[in-house]
């Protein structure tokens, strides 16, 4: 088999696992955009502090220890305990319940009824004051997430495909890992909508707010609820990436990634957030693969939007959105 | 009592279409004016300039640049950094490439080759909308930003990958490169905003105005009566870049004097103007001078209270900036989704009143 044509197939295999994560993000993405109608820049940002939330329990870090500091001339930082990872998990995980609680009644409970538009920049606005809360409240400097994850090469498709191809493949242990997690996730979260009460009451708000309440929805606690499930998609996106690159800044720029795996898949379908976030994962890595060289590099940046602008305006509700019919 | 039409008679048309139909605002207006031309250069040094007067009046202009897009047609674009970039850019290439012509038409080049680029990137607003639209201008913002920093012809192959301006004069007067006064460089900005200011306000009360908000509050109704969508919403683009494309350049050449275009026109740029309309008020050209004034001034008061007053490291202050520009977001779009030019049109209806509201 050519040389070029083994290398591309591992770009490949690598693109799809990078877009499994990228599918990640926009499933949290979806979630909210369906249940509310709120399309959720901040999305990205929660990863980062679910993350950061996550490594400052586990690590028994004191919160705001910075501004206590400068405030009253102390020397905090620790607890001086460590926590296992599942407890950490789990403690995270009433914390973001606590922010959903907090958001719906806060800022959306005030802004019902408003246009989608007004209501996005308002997420802008969560997401800029959640970036200087999280780094107020753990430090902003770049920490270690290690909760057990396997890292590393995965030896066993590297020997086989040495077997095969003359060629080991390097994929990596934890990109496996989070593979398996995001099917598990979607697997849990079809069945979560399809067969429970809060599910089946979750998908009636999704079609229609009004008919929903009627037939006596609670509207505030499915928000609340939405929102504390998309915290814990973005955990669980925050605990991948995290892993993967530490957790920094720059992890709540992939909210912005998922952004075109969205307009890709349509706002408002699950199997369509995967299949973008596929398609995306794939087509970046290959492009700058077989493209980039030529013109540069790190085409990564930008690839994702322009192939998702191109197609938009071929299709603008995407490939599994819904058909958008506008009346006067 | 001052505040008043009444006894302020209008004889002809052109009296009474003017901007500011009231006398005391006429007379406010010049008087500003007169005090921005003629008092404050002789009064400022170096620090005031650099902190305060050349980002307000540049950020300026570029909120009235995406308030045109965004406030009056609707179309919520997250491009504007990259937008600033290509009139920065274009300027660099201009001013290289031709040296004898003067870079005051150098800047308003750069403008209209900005303007060019917007409508490249406008034309999918024909067919997509809200934030799909707004999403696809971050394709803008990226693919911009990448080309600037890896082709190497646009910063003329220089080893840093920065541009630089080089110095030009006007009146034998330095107003771009490191021996440009701080007065000079004001004033450049100060005219390029007056100017940006007018043009902007007129045609936004004009056809082409009503157009753009017949657009915004619902497109397809629009259509319906007449107004062309296509024609509408390019021109918005097209102006609405011309004047970002002018603020970057000046950003650029006047201000900062040497770019690295990841750093200074990244996506955090977008965000910045985005939110200065939305706090200064969308729809308004006033709006826009007072959303700038106020994210300029926020970090330069949070930084003298906190770390100068308090002694807090810079750090702290930095995040709490994050804080309370995000809060304020908020704050702004549930309590006052007009924003602060709306607190303004207010305090005028009660001012006109006063002192007998009945």
């Amino acid at each position: 088999m050519p040389e070029q044509l083994v290398f591309a197939m591992e770009v490949f295999l690598n693109g799809l696992m990078a877009g499994v994560l990228y599918a990640l993000v926009a499933l949290g993405f979806v979630l909210i955009y369906k249940a509310s109608g709120i399309f959720n820049y901040a999305q990205g940002v929660m990863a980062l502090f679910s993350a950061m939330t996550l490594v400052g329990i586990m690590e028994g870090q004191v919160p705001f220890s910075h501004l206590i500091n400068a405030m009253l001339g102390t020397h905090v930082h620790h607890f001086g305990w460590h926590l296992p990872a599942v407890l950490g998990i789990l403690l995270t995980m009433v914390v973001m319940v606590g922010l959903a609680w907090l958001v719906q009644v806060v800022i959306f409970r005030h802004l019902v009824n408003q246009e989608p538009i007004i209501l996005f920049m308002a997420t802008i606005g969560l997401a800029y004051f959640m970036e200087g809360f999280g780094d107020l409240m753990w430090g902003a400097e770049i920490k270690k997430l290690d909760v057990g994850l396997p890292q590393g090469i995965n030896l066993w498709i590297d020997e086989t495909t040495f077997n095969i191809f003359d060629y080991g493949f390097f994929i990596d242990n934890l990109d496996i890992v989070a593979t398996i997690i995001a099917a598990l996730l979607v697997g849990v979260l079809v069945a979560f909508s399809q067969y429970t009460k809060q599910g089946r009451a979750m998908r009636a708000v999704a079609d229609d707010h009004q008919a929903a309440l009627s037939v006596g929805v609670s509207l505030s606690f499915i928000w609340v609820m939405v929102w504390s499930v998309a915290g814990f998609v973005a955990l669980v996106a925050g605990i991948m990436w995290g892993t993967k690159s530490g957790v920094q800044f720059s992890l709540s720029l992939i909210a912005l990634k998922a952004l075109p795996v969205l307009m890709l898949g349509g706002f408002t379908s699950i199997p369509g957030a995967i299949v973008g976030g596929l398609i995306i994962g794939v087509g970046e890595k290959l492009f700058e693969f077989a493209i980039g060289p030529i013109i540069g590099g790190a085409t990564e940046n930008w690839f994702a939007y322009v192939l998702a602008l191109v197609f938009l305006v071929f299709r603008p509700q995407g490939l599994f959105g819904d058909k958008i019919i506008e009346r006067v | 009592m001052f505040y008043r039409e009444a006894g302020d008679f209008k004889t002809s048309y052109q009296d009474d279409n003017q901007t500011f139909p009231i006398k005391f605002d006429r007379y406010r207006y010049y008087f500003m004016l007169f005090v921005a031309f003629a008092i404050i250069p002789f009064m400022i040094n170096d620090y005031w300039v650099n902190a305060v007067f050349l980002p307000f009046l540049i950020y300026a202009i570029a909120a009235i640049g995406l308030n045109i897009l965004t406030g009056y047609c609707g179309q919520v674009s997250l491009g504007t950094g990259g937008f600033m970039a290509v009139g920065a850019y274009a300027v660099y290439k201009l001013m290289t490439m031709f040296p004898e012509v003067s870079v005051l038409i150098h800047i308003v080049l750069a403008g209209v080759i900005t303007a060019g680029v917007g409508v490249l990137f406008g034309l999918p607003s024909l067919r997509i909308k809200g934030f799909y639209l707004a999403v696809a201008t971050l394709a803008a913002q990226f693919f911009l930003v990448w080309l600037f920093n890896r082709v190497p012809w646009f910063y003329n192959y220089s080893a840093s990958g920065q541009i630089s301006a080089p110095e030009r004069t006007f009146l034998g007067e330095p107003i771009t490169g490191p021996a440009t006064e701080a007065w000079a460089a004001y004033l450049v900005c100060l005219v390029f905003v007056t100017l940006s200011a007018i043009v902007a306000r007129n045609l936004t009360r004009g056809s082409l105005g009503r157009k753009w908000m017949a657009i915004r509050d619902m497109d397809i109704a629009a259509e319906i009566i007449g107004v062309n969508p296509l024609g509408a919403k390019l021109s918005a683009f097209a102006i609405s870049s011309f004047f970002v494309g002018l603020s970057g350049a000046l950003f650029f050449a006047v201000y900062l004097g040497a770019v690295e275009v990841g750093e200074v026109f990244g996506i955090n740029k977008s965000f910045l103007v985005l939110f200065m309309i939305i706090i200064g008020g969308l729809g308004s050209i006033f709006g826009s001078f007072a959303g700038a004034a106020f994210l300029v001034l926020l970090p330069v008061f949070l930084k003298n209270v906190l770390v100068g007053g308090l002694g807090w490291p810079t750090d702290l202050a930095a995040h709490l900036e994050f804080m309370i520009v995000g809060g304020l977001i908020i704050v702004f779009l549930i309590a006052e989704p007009h924003g602060l030019a709306q607190l303004w049109r207010v305090t005028k209806e009660k001012l006109r009143l006063w002192p007998f509201p009945h």
